[in-house]
């Protein structure tokens, strides 16, 4: 499969599945991908917006919010340990995160949480934001394994995200937004 | 349902006389078998999946000792505690010993069969824990103080207005409404504060990896990750059947099991948890027991044949496909795993004396076992464990108790008259006059009720022969 092939199949499958798929261009220093995700944003009237400083996504976020634009999200940097932080934390409406990869074959990204970009962050605000580079797109969950010799450096906690939080318990409807985020926006980075 | 109570024709006339029931599984079985043809439908790739999800299982049992000393090893060293519980009285007092140890009294709980087949809330209930489902489908019937009524959507027996209506009566404040999104957007509102809460979350387990000690779970709604992450303890309990060997194993068995389950491709989440909070690390629990419990599967595991019950992964496809199932629910099956894979596990666990009944509720048409993503032959063991229920000399605890001294002493009688020509020609002779006008009473009259009476030809086949001039051998 080519890197544009694999991109096409992500964001079908993602897309089937609720996601909100951008397949943006890196850019550079003059018109980085930022500008695109806050144009996105722009349109949603999100309030406040996890991020986490240190990372390169976070890193980039930082820099781009710097300017001020009106109409975007406040950022709020997941600072302190869930215990003191959760008030906090259950009251953002958007988080921003890497990613480690995607698979293909099924539609997913892969996390692995870290100090800088702990675990509850794609799970407690109700969107979530994630940014993805388009070469750590693997065909298969099984690849993604291999190439990244996940059975010898496991980290305490790994993710695979489809698209937001959905159930189907009555009568076997599909609604989305149950427990985890009601909106997923994905933005694959070229 | 306690086992004392357990009245398996009973509860199958109660069950066929609900239009309702009947009518919302229909609706619900027939559309899961719908989504999971789509998911598996290049034939050969699924067989090719099969065979290959079967080959992982049985590796796994074939060396589940060590593995599972091999999980305690690399679990520990990950930080993890592990425990180990024969029965489920064992596991729910260590659960309790936990919670005590923290000073819990508030527990979030994420889908877990292994915590039903414990009967944990009503344990916990009994000693002042409140114990809160928090998958929306087990939310609803703890609402109602049910059990699940199918392994994996726990409420498929209801309806939205029966759903509705609990809601209303049960949680204060709530509106009457039948829109399913707002009737998720009230289990949301109402459980992300005991989320807030929590004080131990709980979960079961889909498997359990040897080679890096990590516990996956699946699951779309986000709940589980909530227990297992928000809360400072997170407690994982989980039949001890449920390892493998590598974490190569996890990709084609969780193919499997989504699209079996599910009809999906994946679930929105794959919860991978290798250890707790690591130092520096802001979220995730502080402590992680697993906890194992055996209840019976070492025991079904010493048995080769039986011990194919074992490779089952819980994807409750084989229960959306049974004919029985599909026109009873779970709850006539009286325990806590229904359907065929329920028929062939409970009785092993529980014993056939308490609940062999239910080995009854099968057709054999092999649907089960055609369906089954790691190919256990249910069929074949079904067979089995009716033969251990006339068996004096089985090995399934509780063979043996359909025999009876009247029904062995009729089949002794028949081997005798198949035994002797002139036995035979009498017996044969005889039931093609009296056959026909037999009363209706005992075991003819239940076996007629609804089914047709088989008619005695007036002559048998060798007298038929006979005028044909063939001459006996």
């Amino acid at each position: 499969m080519s890197r544009d092939e694999k991109i096409e199949q992500l964001k079908a499958r993602m897309t089937a599945m609720r996601s909100e798929v951008h397949v943006v261009p890196k850019g550079d220093r003059n018109a980085p991908w930022t500008n695109q995700l806050k144009t996105i944003l722009a349109e949603k009237g999100l309030k406040q917006m996890l991020y986490a400083p240190g990372t390169a996504v976070g890193d980039a976020v930082e820099a781009a919010w710097a300017a001020g634009d009106a109409g975007l999200p406040a950022l709020k940097a997941y600072d302190a340990p869930v215990e003191t932080f959760k008030e906090t934390l259950f009251s953002m409406d958007a988080g921003i995160t890497g990613t480690m990869g995607g698979i293909a074959d099924t539609g997913a990204l892969v996390l692995w949480p870290d100090e800088k970009e702990p675990r509850l962050m794609s799970l407690v605000p109700e969107v979530h934001i994630a940014v993805l580079d388009a070469d750590h797109i693997h065909e298969t969950f099984s690849e993604a394994m291999e190439k990244c010799d996940w059975a010898a450096r496991m980290p305490t906690n790994a993710l695979l995200i489809s698209g937001p939080s959905k159930t189907a318990d009555i009568e076997l409807v599909l609604a989305f937004g149950v427990h985890g985020p009601k909106e997923m926006v994905v933005l694959i980075l070229v | 349902m306690t086992e004392t109570q357990f009245n398996f024709q009973a509860n199958v006339r109660k069950a066929l006389a609900n239009r309702q029931l009947r009518a919302n599984l229909t609706f619900a079985m027939g559309s899961m078998i719908a989504k999971r043809k789509v998911i598996f439908s290049d034939v050969a790739a699924f067989e090719a999946l099969r065979a290959q999800g079967n080959a992982i299982r049985r590796r796994a049992l074939l060396q589940l000792p060590e593995l599972l000393e091999r999980l305690e090893k690399k679990c520990i060293e990950n930080g993890m505690s592990v425990h180990w519980a024969e029965t489920t009285d064992e596991a729910n007092r260590i659960v309790l010993d936990i919670l005590r140890n923290h000073h819990a009294t508030r527990l979030v709980k994420g889908k877990s069969m292994v915590s039903e087949e414990m009967h944990l809330n009503r344990f916990l209930a009994d000693h002042g824990i409140e114990s809160l489902e928090t998958d929306l489908g087990e939310f609803i019937i703890q609402l109602d103080g049910e059990t699940p009524s199918h392994i994996i959507v726990p409420a498929i027996h209801k309806n939205k207005q029966e759903i509705a209506r609990t809601f209303h009566e049960k949680i204060p404040g709530t509106p009457y409404t039948e829109v399913v999104e707002e009737l998720n957007a009230i289990a949301r509102k109402t459980l992300r504060r005991k989320f807030y809460e929590g004080e131990v979350g709980l979960s079961g387990v889909n498997m359990a990896v040897a080679e890096t000690g990590t516990l996956c779970l699946v699951e779309n709604e986000g709940n589980g990750r909530m227990c297992t992450t928000v809360p400072p303890v997170h407690i994982a309990v989980m039949g001890l059947e449920k390892v493998v060997e590598k974490l190569s194993d996890v990709p084609p068995l969780l193919r499997l099991l989504t699209g079996s389950a599910t009809g999906q491709l994946i679930t929105t989440y794959v919860n991978m948890i290798t250890g707790p909070r690591k130092p520096g690390e802001k979220d995730g629990p502080r402590e992680i027991h697993l906890i194992l419990l055996d209840n019976g599967r070492s025991r079904i595991l010493s048995d080769e044949k039986l011990r194919q019950t074992l490779q089952c992964i819980r994807c409750g496809t084989c229960l959306n496909h049974c004919p029985v199932y599909t026109r009873l629910g779970g709850h006539a099956y009286g325990f806590i795993y229904p359907g065929p894979i329920g028929e062939i596990l409970t009785p092993q666990m529980e014993g056939l004396d308490k609940a062999g009944a239910i080995i009854t509720a099968s057709t054999l048409c092999n649907a089960c076992e055609e369906v089954c993503p790691v190919k256990i032959p249910i069929p074949d063991l079904i067979r089995r464990l009716r033969n251990e229920s006339y068996d004096p000399n089985g090995s399934v605890p509780g063979h043996g108790f359909k025999r009876t001294l009247a029904e062995a002493a009729a089949w002794k009688a028949w081997a005798l008259v198949n035994r002797h020509r002139g036995l035979n020609a009498i017996v044969t002779k005889m039931a093609s006059v009296f056959g026909p006008v037999l009363p209706r009473i005992g075991p003819l009259g239940a076996w007629t009720r609804a089914r047709t009476r088989p008619g005695f030809a007036k002559k048998s086949l060798h007298d038929r022969a006979r005028e044909k001039g063939i001459k006996d051998a």
